[in-house]
């Protein structure tokens, strides 16, 4: 009788324990188990980066990742990037810039984006362009995407001053 | 998804035993970036999965001058491409590990994972081919080595069999005054499948070839090692003839089909035009210039 796996892992810096089947994938434990609906599912092949969460620092697609993988890890999630304080700069860039049209990429282009800043505090646009090759937007292009975060790195730079 | 079972040994021994018990019905997971679309869409329908992260020699990354490198098959490419001595000895292996996938790709997928997927595409590929890559594999009676040449048999077709595990791939310290390349052609600027690709390594003598390796991806049912490309480059000027003359021999290997990516006509074409470009940034890289990985 196939039995559920217990799974002890640390999101947005709170410990969290569940109860999943092995195929599940990370994405679905997210949102149907946990109901973290942020993220999102779109192709759900790897394809399209809607999913994106961030595992012990590196950026994944969530849905290529099985659930009981997440043991021991520490994953981030879009709820955990605006803070009792506010929004994320790059939350507030994506905002104040038109960034996105419909949203459903949205969540995936913000945890992939943060992810960039903080290895990469002022990216070029090529930079950013190769680094989000993996997030599709079907609505806005691209254009405003990475004017955002590039108004992103700008604000947060100029708040360390 | 069918059901799974999950195992996440932190041995080889482990991990073989297991692999061995379940043979067919068990599949070995390093990044799951192939796999686990694989199992979704009931292309492959593992009863086990057996997740080989947790296992220490299969995520070894160490260099040294006598014995190269030495990769586990589960370490993500971008411990590769951010490895400071892969960086300085195997700029052709960058080339591979920084195209394949996104970046949310390159946090997971392994390039020995890339190799036992098999893909007639896979980018890293002819960039092992090129170098001269070997191939470690397990069983529960001990380890063989294979060529990477000789490592696929047809799409998604390995050497690797039932209750086998790849544990990692070697490559050799780069002589002196040689150079590598891989480059591909995908009708966009990344997140593609190589219409064509093409690894090369060059190994240089003053104002002549020494030796040369030329592997193509994506005209075949597996990549192609074209030794006669390279052989005819040996003793050879460094010139755009023989240069020419070793691109001709390697769009005369090429077997392609024609499909949505390409004719085959037109896959042949640039199989010559690749193999060029790779030689010559090679040689580029050789001689101490820099060629960016992409």
């Amino acid at each position: 009788m196939p039995t559920k796996t217990y799974v002890q892992t640390t999101i947005n810096g709170e410990q969290v324990e569940f109860l999943c089947e092995p195929r599940q994938s990370l994405l679905e434990c997210l949102r149907d188990i946990l109901h973290l609906t942020g993220t999102k599912e779109g192709c759900n092949d790897g394809n399209c980066g809607a999913c994106t969460v961030n595992m012990d620092g590196r950026i994944v697609c969530s849905c290529l990742v099985l659930g009981v993988e997440a043991n021991g890890k520490e994953i981030g999630t879009i709820e955990g990037v605006a803070t009792p304080k506010g929004l994320h700069p790059l939350q507030l860039a994506f905002l104040e810039g038109a960034a996105l049209q419909c949203g459903i990429c949205t969540p995936g282009f913000i945890v992939a984006s943060k992810a960039l800043l903080e290895q990469n505090p002022r990216p070029t646009e090529q930079e950013i362009r190769f680094w989000l090759a993996n997030n599709l937007c079907r609505c806005t292009g691209y254009d405003k995407i990475v004017r955002a975060v590039m108004d992103a790195a700008n604000r947060m730079e100029a708040a360390k001053r | 998804m069918k059901w799974i079972d999950y195992a996440s040994p932190h041995t080889v021994k482990e991990a073989v035993t297991l692999l061995a018990e379940k043979g067919d019905a068990a599949r070995a997971m390093a990044g799951g970036t192939d796999l686990i679309v694989e199992m979704r869409v009931g292309r492959r329908t593992p009863a086990l999965v057996v997740d080989i992260k947790g296992i220490p020699e299969l995520n070894e990354i160490t260099y040294t001058t006598e014995d190269g490198l030495t990769l586990g098959a589960a370490v993500p490419c971008y411990k590769i491409y951010n490895n400071k001595a892969v960086i300085k000895n195997y700029p052709g292996l960058v080339d591979a590990a920084s195209i394949i996938g996104g970046t949310q790709i390159q946090g997971r997928a392994s390039i020995g994972g890339n190799l036992c997927n098999a893909a007639p595409s896979g980018d890293a590929i002819p960039a092992l081919i090129a170098l001269g890559a070997k191939a470690k594999i397990a069983g529960v009676n001990g380890t063989r080595i294979v060529n990477v040449e000789d490592f696929c048999l047809a799409p998604r077709q390995t050497v690797v069999k039932p209750g086998e595990l790849l544990v990692s791939l070697s490559i050799p310290a780069p002589k002196a005054n040689t150079g590598a390349r891989y480059i591909r052609f995908i009708p966009r600027n990344e997140m593609d499948i190589a219409v064509v690709g093409v690894g090369v390594s060059v190994e240089l003598n003053g104002s002549t070839f020494k030796s040369a390796r030329v592997s193509l991806a994506s005209v075949a049912p597996k990549p192609l090692f074209v030794k006669e490309a390279g052989d005819a480059l040996a003793g050879k000027p460094i010139s755009e003839a023989s240069i020419e003359k070793a691109a001709e021999l390697a769009a005369a290997a090429a077997k392609p089909i024609s499909d949505m990516r390409g004719t085959a006509e037109y896959r042949k074409h640039l199989c010559a035009v690749l193999t060029r470009r790779a030689l010559n940034a090679a040689i580029e890289r050789t001689r101490g210039g820099t060629v960016n990985a992409h």
